[in-house]
């Protein structure tokens, strides 16, 4: 992708003077003051995303529920209106293709927020995979997305109209009023803070992110950009597709079998995945880790053990809320378990790590 | 463009280094634009003392949360001295980059590539030129 797109927020960020970076074809806020203050922002009070480049695939129909229980590891038919799930889409080896969060709007309509990076692949896989009477339809362009994360996430939304106890529960989505704009407000994030995703048209979207941060002003809410999004889901050991998982990685590998239907279901994928055992030994697997050497591990760097390059590190940043460094990687099953020793090769020089429990913080 | 503090006393580099002469020494540093742009910085990788210099090459790392950076020599020459509080404290880069959160201490081999190092002036435009790219 040459092209390089902007959000309906672009304008904000340019004001709150955000240092954009291209991300998955947008110009993204990277940090709007600093990635470590942001990050604390939302772990004591709140930060503001802009994630509008995240894509909205709709699908209706009396087709529509089968549609995406045939698509999605995770259990659709089961899920009531107004709730959300996470859920990935795999390939027919098993691999994920794309993970995503499934939000049911009624009984016949549901809609996937799937990756950016990911928004033309998962598109034309899901049109290409369903029936008749299932509708499909992209609306990302006229939606934005932003994520209002963290403890005083509840308190500032319901300062622009509705009373806390209408705002929806944890996985849950409601349509409410806010500051005079139409939203769909789903309870879900990618930080590990409580807090809330917001859908709203993209023509009311900078109305709404401004209103937020007035009204959160006084509780030290502030504008965050990826950088700290980054360092928050690595702290709750949320997979980043593109670094965790990609078309080659089960659900299994990654430690997702919790959002896989019992085997051997009727997705796509189930067959491939029932044949290779959660079990098989050969296979490796996601851990999270700690730097106990003097070192920051980084995405591709090298896992060592006894002196052999035995995986790779896919995320890895020094965790602001631990003050420590701390990393997520692949190594083989046998390597896998908690307090588990190893290197990471940093430039050349091998430094001490041990595995750690997921999330890192909790 | 924002409002980057570069002392007119000083030597910089295109990859932001700043050079104060000091005797028949040289201190090293990051300029003020470069630890903006790093943003937090995390961890710096040093030389040690009595290691030997290239100019343009490699002689340590400065990592921000988000990214791993080279430190490229300005001046050939032997490290003197190495900035040991940044070990605890790398974070004295951002805070004062110029005094506290000084990298290497140098003594050149080769004086004449002084001569091509940049003024202050020539050193802004270089760094207005990239702000407004960005």
């Amino acid at each position: 992708m040459s092209e390089t797109h902007r959000t309906p927020l672009y304008p904000a960020h340019v004001r709150h003077e955000a240092k954009l970076v291209p991300f998955a074809g947008y110009d993204m806020p990277l940090q709007y003051s600093s990635i470590r203050l942001e990050h604390e922002a939302v772990r004591e009070r709140a930060g503001l995303f802009d994630v509008s480049h995240m894509a909205q695939i709709h699908l209706s129909g009396s087709g529509a529920i089968e549609s995406a229980e045939v698509l999605l590891t995770c259990e659709v038919a089961s899920l009531r209106v107004d709730r959300a799930r996470y859920g990935l889409l795999l390939n027919d080896a098993g691999g994920c293709v794309d993970d995503v969060m499934l939000t049911r709007e009624g009984p016949e309509t549901l809609f996937l927020c799937v990756n950016a990076a990911n928004h033309e692949k998962a598109l034309a896989w899901i049109q290409d995979r369903v029936g008749t009477e299932t509708h499909v339809e992209d609306r990302s362009r006229e939606t934005a997305l932003l994520a209002l994360q963290g403890p005083s996430a509840a308190p500032v939304l319901s300062r622009l109209g509705p009373e806390t106890a209408d705002l929806p529960k944890r996985f849950r989505v409601r349509r409410l009023e806010l500051a005079g704009s139409s939203v769909l407000v789903s309870a879900t994030g990618y930080t590990g803070s409580p807090g809330f995703e917001l859908y709203v048209a993209a023509d009311r979207a900078e109305a709404l992110f401004e209103a937020i941060l007035e009204a959160g002003a006084d509780d030290g809410v502030v504008p965050a950009g990826l950088g700290a999004r980054d360092t928050l889901r690595l702290e709750a050991a949320l997979p980043l597709y593109g670094h965790e998982l990609d078309d080659t990685t089960t659900p299994f590998e990654a430690g997702l079998s919790r959002f896989v239907k019992a085997l051997p279901g009727g997705f796509i994928g189930a067959e491939a995945l029932a044949a290779k055992s959660a079990e098989d030994p050969s296979a490796r697997r996601l851990v999270g880790f700690e730097m106990t050497g003097r070192g920051i591990a980084r995405a591709d760097y090298e896992i060592v053990h006894d002196g052999d390059v035995v995986g790779r590190v896919t995320s890895g940043a020094p965790s602001p809320s631990l003050g420590k460094s701390i990393g997520l990687g692949y190594v083989p099953r046998a390597l896998g378990d908690v307090g588990q020793e190893f290197a990471i090769r940093i430039r050349g020089k091998d430094v001490a790590a041990r595995i750690v429990e997921t999330p890192f913080i909790r | 463009m924002a409002d980057y503090d570069f002392p007119e006393d000083l030597l910089y580099t295109k990859d932001d280094e700043w050079i104060r002469r000091e005797g028949d020494e040289v201190v090293i540093g990051v300029s003020d634009f470069a630890q903006n742009q790093l943003g937090d910085i995390v961890f710096v990788e040093l030389p040690e003392v009595g290691d030997s210099t290239e100019a343009g090459a490699s002689f340590g790392t400065i990592e921000s949360v988000k990214a791993v950076s080279d430190l490229y020599a300005p001046l050939s020459g032997e490290v003197t001295a190495i900035n040991e509080d940044l070990e605890d404290s790398p974070e004295k880069v951002n805070e004062s980059c110029y005094e506290a959160g000084w990298l290497i201490r140098l003594r050149p081999s080769d004086a004449a590539q002084l001569d091509g190092l940049l003024a202050v002036g020539a050193y802004r435009t270089s760094v207005e030129e990239r702000d407004a790219e960005s």
